[in-house]
């Protein structure tokens, strides 16, 4: 710790750093940050800096407010706008009581528990997201949407303004440690896919909150606007935020059997079929807007059901094949979450519904042969086959009655979740929408 | 720098650290003929000899390598507390000792004055290789002359890597030696912050660091130039 704050404070020195910003997470998943001089710096990273939480959502409590944000001086990174010659830089920071005890209002402390639980069970557990996002031309949103191009899936469009844009996102994330798989123009019109390369949990949920804002930094740095709305142009695909997942048990994968027919552990299939059952329940929090529902209906690329397969892109988990040979890339694809989640949070309860699949043996049902979206409502029913939540109401009361949740998430965010989803959810449905008028008015 | 002799073979996993960390060259030693026969042609830089656990082993150790015509000079124990009377008319065998297990602050700040009385080398400033200069003073690197930005361990990683050119070493080696043994997340982790390296390094330096197949790493050149 002490080498590691060294580098931090003598490299802002060496490269005149003005600005160090201070980042941490509220419950919905905003990034939310403070700056502090060099001057601070030192007595920072020794003691922490406190503020008042009352203001951040998710924070307040009743009694005291006030908590303290301790950098991690592992993730200091200078960060690659700003002027030129007058850098700034920024730590993620773990929010702590006055006390030195996790704040239960932190998400990233959350992530950190769960991770834990894993831990204990000799689990290291890694994800890959495979991030979409909408270029818009502005961010008006009385004029609604305004896409830059019509391209389409894997579409290489010549002057395409987008695709600029796509570049210099990915050699600005590389540039700050966020190493990229692949990137393509997805299947919307103006709609981008960068898929991110694995790390543990932790580091990921890290550099998805960089992420989201380099994306828009660099859109906004040409006077565009870049949204990570789940669903912001109906009749065409929305953005999702599929998850790749692997549980590591030292340096072996531990989804990994040779033996098996799908090359799938008992440890991988408790996992799925724990994904599987408590989907419903977990769903509010990989699905948090209103609007992350108008994506997760029939005719599009999302997942409506729950079941698992190989290479079916309808299903809620799919399993890829890896390249002959290469075990360690074993893993599942979680297909439901999107863009615009708590990574923290997401990661937690996905986490914690694996884990709980494989404490309890819970059963993996049978792979779904057919597309699912093919098949009658009867065949479904006649197969077990059961959907996610329709809506952010239907997730709330799923994830209201869920213990697991609630062992995942902690009593504090448990709560002010509902509660705050509640509200939005009554909030949407107070409003008398163009649909209501168009189809009703005249004809009632 | 010449190598400072380091005895036993393995050292205890926090002296590597330890010295890795701080970035003084050095080299393991298990018994008197091996001292002896890789001794670098300009003699020894000094030598960490850990008495804790095996004393007889370590006493025998120092008393070959003073008791001759260039005896290697410094020389610190490590020992254990309960070792202490152990010292006694053993006085022309060591310079300076330290507490085991010992402090990093402690023997860094030993092993800084002690090498600073022989006038000799105190630790190199710069690892350079090729457009790479790493400036272990500051914690700054650059490529190209072009500054680095990055984070503690892709430094410690890349200061390793760079300290031993052409060297192979297994994902589990890095781990131990850069991480540290308690760490927790596996081998993994390496592959993590060495795929983060070379995004930093950018694409016409990222090659810089090679993978070797189904072993590890190796940054620059192999030593038979392939």
């Amino acid at each position: 710790m002490e080498r590691q704050q060294d580098y931090v404070l003598r490299s802002v020195e060496e490269r005149g750093v003005r600005l160090i910003w201070l980042w941490f997470t509220d419950v919905l998943g905003n990034l939310k940050s403070f700056a502090i001089t060099p001057a601070e710096l030192e007595n920072a990273l020794e003691d922490g800096m406190t503020f008042d939480g009352s203001s951040i959502d998710g924070f307040s409590r009743v009694q005291e407010s006030d908590v303290l944000a301790a950098p991690d001086p592992n993730s200091f990174e200078l960060l690659p706008w700003g002027a030129p010659g007058h850098p700034s830089a920024r730590m993620f920071c773990d929010i702590v009581n006055l006390d030195g005890s996790p704040f239960e209002g932190d998400p990233r402390q959350v992530l950190r528990r769960n991770l834990d639980r894993a831990r204990e069970r000799d689990f290291a557990f890694y994800v890959a997201p495979e991030m979409e996002f909408f270029y818009f031309a502005d961010n008006d949103a009385t004029r609604g949407p305004r896409p830059l191009d019509n391209g389409s899936y894997f579409d290489l469009t010549t002057a395409d303004v987008a695709g600029n844009l796509r570049q210099r996102t990915i050699h600005t994330l590389e540039a700050m440690g966020i190493p990229v798989e692949y990137s393509f123009h997805e299947d919307s019109p103006s709609q981008h896919e960068i898929d991110l390369r694995h790390t543990d949990a932790m580091t990921m949920a890290d550099s998805v909150m960089t992420f989201r804002l380099v994306v828009r930094e660099v859109a906004a740095s040409e006077g565009l606007y870049a949204t990570f709305m789940p669903k912001p142009l109906e009749g065409v695909q929305g953005s999702g935020m599929h998850t790749h997942m692997s549980l590591f048990s030292g340096d072996a994968n531990a989804f990994y059997d040779g033996e098996d027919p799908y090359h799938l552990s008992p440890v991988a299939k408790g996992f799925i079929a724990g994904l599987l059952r408590h989907a419903p329940e977990i769903t509010a929090v990989t699905n948090q807007t209103v609007n992350s529902y108008k994506r997760l209906i029939p005719g599009f690329e999302a997942p409506v059901w729950m079941t698992w397969a190989r290479n079916n892109r309808s299903a809620l988990v799919r399993v890829p094949v890896p390249k002959a040979g290469n075990t360690s890339a074993t893993r599942i694809e979680f297909r439901s979450p999107d863009p615009a989640c708590n990574p923290y949070l997401a990661y937690s309860v996905m986490l914690a519904a694996g884990l709980k699949g494989i404490e309890e043996g819970y059963e993996l049902p049978p792979e779904a042969a057919a597309n699912v979206f093919g098949m009658t409502d009867d065949d479904r029913v006649a197969a077990g086959i059961a959907q996610l939540p329709q809506s952010l109401a239907e997730a709330l009361d799923a994830m209201a009655s869920s213990k697991l949740v609630f062992d995942a998430l902690g009593e504090h965010i448990f709560e002010w979740f509902l509660r705050n989803k509640r509200r939005e959810w009554a909030a949407y449905k107070s409003q008398v929408t163009p649909f209501e008028l168009e189809r009703y008015f005249r004809t009632l | 720098m010449e190598p400072i002799l380091v005895y036993p073979d393995p050292p205890p996993p926090e002296l590597a650290q330890f010295l890795d960390l701080s970035g003084y060259p050095w080299k393991p030693v298990g018994t008197v003929d091996a001292a002896l026969k890789t001794e670098p042609d300009d003699g020894w830089a000094g030598a960490i000899v850990v008495g804790a656990g095996d004393s007889d082993g370590a006493f025998a150790l120092c008393r070959a390598v003073r008791k001759r015509d260039t005896p290697v000079f410094p020389l610190l124990l490590l020992i254990a507390g309960s070792q202490v009377t152990d010292l006694e008319l053993r006085d022309e065998l060591y310079d300076d000792f330290c507490l085991f297990p010992f402090h990093p602050r402690e023997l860094d700040a030993r092993l800084r004055h002690l090498l600073w009385k022989v006038g000799g080398g105190t630790r190199p400033h710069l690892v350079e290789y090729d457009v790479l200069v790493l400036n272990l003073e500051t914690y700054q690197a650059s490529v190209a002359g072009r500054p680095l930005d990055l984070t503690y361990m892709e430094y410690e990683l890349l200061k390793f890597l760079a300290q031993h050119p052409g060297k192979v070493f297994t994902r589990e080696t890095l781990l131990s030696r850069v991480w540290g043994y308690d760490y927790y997340g596996g081998a993994r982790t390496v592959d993590v912050h060495i795929r983060r390296l070379r995004a930093k390094l950018g694409e016409e330096h990222a090659h810089l660091i090679q993978t070797v197949r189904s072993v590890g790493y190796r940054f620059g050149q192999s030593r038979w130039g392939t």
